[in-house]
């Protein structure tokens, strides 16, 4: 919430009127189906700047779907998305092109360009926009060395293992440092250990950059490292919040039938007592 | 499926096709334009098409003498065999024939690209890293085949030409000389312009029929099969319906 002064007409007294910052994201009553039938239904819901949303749920719950609404890939049937404010849903597709340099997002199956390298497919957007040649070296290392995949610069996708495309995926959603990110179950079919170093990443990407994201997962014990933890800069590693304590700008929301089930810190989602939240967290 | 709902279906494909078409010829006018992925479909399609595009010229000349010849000896006529060659190939065989060659190697090669790239979501991708994927992939796409392909049925008819020639001196014992002259004395400036035109329109159909089909493609790796045969079905009979339109046009203008 920012606040600004504002002095009245005639100079005689001035008042703090707090001025609201638009939320980063903000579903308002949004509706989607596909072939008839309805995959989200009034979904409203709003994540303000450096919030993250974790969104659980069963598969074929539209999680993924939310992440496309967010991103202007498809359009609502009904209700009205804004990101930062703006309405995407009356935004030109052309004028949407330039409006998506705020936004990083990675994609279920990694969706890197298979006939470009790594480098190339890290650079994609800074090569769109024209930077030169040298910044854009230096940026894509940036963004590969914070996923710890500089070596593999000159490789192509299919050399790369399944958790080194989401590492790849992940450097080039985050290479024009975007305000907000939208990952798309990151650590979907890793083994553990590499589904535990995405999570560390996005992590880092939470605590170092603060930028709003949601994120897609089907795995409980993402949503509750990522509520429960927290990113040591000093120590370059993640480490649990002490007094087992909770992120507070971590929500996490369950969705089910077409609908939210629930939507609050980790805390509330413990402490809930809807019978299907404690059969799902049970499972 | 109610015929109501295939009608509708196929209403909307209609819609959607003549928007990617309309889009992907109005972006030559909107920045950014892709300059290197011009070429480098100019490349694939053109020089990549020309082995097949240099024999089946050649083939369809010397096998269109070889048949032609045989027929008009029975009127005492052999000696127009060149005339009949030229023509056939500049107004007729030499656009349509290249452009069906073309269709099966490019037409597929653009859905089954295009396609794989949809399915695995790369097009979403490109989208959310903020390019137009009809600016950066349907375009350069659209452009280039309408050019090499202008290029590549020069070619064809020439080789188709001379393949006539080849056949008519070896195997039919027609001067060269004659079957040249003849193949050029009743060429008009129309013939050649239908021969040149034909291949603008069967260009812009072969690119945009398989970007659309590409673009369009649903349902993992059999959807990329589906769509690849589709491209090459749909635009071969477009070019050859297209044909037809495009010669009565001429006749009706030119009276040839």
């Amino acid at each position: 919430m920012a606040v600004r002064d504002e002095t009245s007409a005639d100079g005689s007294a001035t008042a703090a009127v707090a001025e609201a910052e638009p939320a980063a994201v903000e579903f308002e009553h949004v509706s989607i189906g596909f072939d008839g039938k309805p995959v989200l239904n009034d979904i409203s819901f709003s994540a303000q700047s450096g919030e993250m949303v974790i969104l659980l749920g069963e598969a074929g719950t539209g999680k993924s779907v939310m992440l496309k609404l967010a991103n202007a890939l498809i359009a609502p049937d009904f209700g009205r998305i804004r990101i930062f404010g703006e309405d995407i849903g009356t935004m030109p597709e052309q004028q949407m092109f330039t409006f998506r340099d705020h936004i990083g997002m990675t994609f279920q199956e990694s969706a890197l360009f298979d006939s470009l390298s790594v480098r190339e497919n890290v650079a994609f957007r800074m090569r769109e926009q024209k930077v030169d040649d040298e910044t854009i070296e230096r940026r894509v290392r940036e963004a590969l060395r914070f996923v710890e995949l500089e070596d593999a610069i000159d490789k192509f996708p299919a050399e790369l293992s399944g958790g080194m495309r989401r590492r790849v995926a992940i450097a080039r959603a985050i290479i024009t440092r975007p305000k907000l990110l939208l990952y798309d179950s990151p650590t979907g079919g890793l083994d553990p250990i590499t589904s535990t170093t995405i999570i560390e990443l996005v992590m880092k990407q939470r605590d170092v950059y603060e930028s709003t994201a949601l994120l897609v997962t089907h795995r409980l014990q993402d949503a509750f490292m990522l509520a429960t933890h927290r990113f040591n800069r000093s120590s370059n590693a993640m480490e649990r919040i002490p007094g087992d304590g909770v992120d507070p700008n971590t929500v996490i929301m369950v969705l089910r039938n077409t609908g939210i089930a629930f939507s609050g810190s980790l805390l509330d989602l413990l402490r809930s007592d809807d019978p299907y939240i404690t059969e799902y967290l049970a499972q | 499926m109610p015929i109501g709902e295939l009608l509708r279906e196929k209403v909307l494909a209609v819609q959607e096709y003549s928007l990617l078409s309309w889009n992907a010829l109005t972006n030559v006018f909107r920045k950014p334009f892709y300059w290197a992925d011009l070429f480098t479909q100019a490349d694939l399609i053109g020089f990549g098409s020309l082995p097949i595009v240099m024999l089946t010229g050649f083939f369809t000349g010397g096998v269109l003498a070889l048949q032609s010849a045989t027929t008009l000896a029975q009127f005492g006529a052999k000696s127009v065999t060149g005339e009949l060659v030229s023509l056939s190939m500049i107004k007729e065989l030499g656009p349509v024939l290249t452009s069906l060659m073309v269709s099966g190697r490019n037409a597929s090669g653009m859905a089954s690209e295009l396609g794989s790239m949809q399915v695995t979501e790369q097009i979403d991708a490109m989208r959310a890293l903020g390019t137009d994927p009809l600016k950066k992939l349907v375009t350069p796409r659209v452009l280039s085949t309408i050019v090499m392909l202008f290029f590549l049925t020069i070619i064809s008819d020439a080789l188709g030409t001379f393949g006539g020639g080849l056949i008519s001196t070896t195997m039919l014992g027609l001067e060269g000389a004659q079957y040249y002259h003849m193949a050029y004395q009743y060429l008009r400036y129309p013939d050649i312009l239908e021969g040149l035109i034909k291949p603008i329109f069967f260009g812009f159909i072969i690119a945009t029929i398989g970007c659309y089909f590409g673009m369009s493609t649903r349902g993992g790796t059999q959807g990329v099969g589906r769509s690849t045969t589709q491209a090459v079905v749909v635009s071969s009979v477009l070019i050859i319906a297209s044909d037809f339109v495009i010669s009565r046009l001429m006749i009706g203008v030119f009276g040839r």
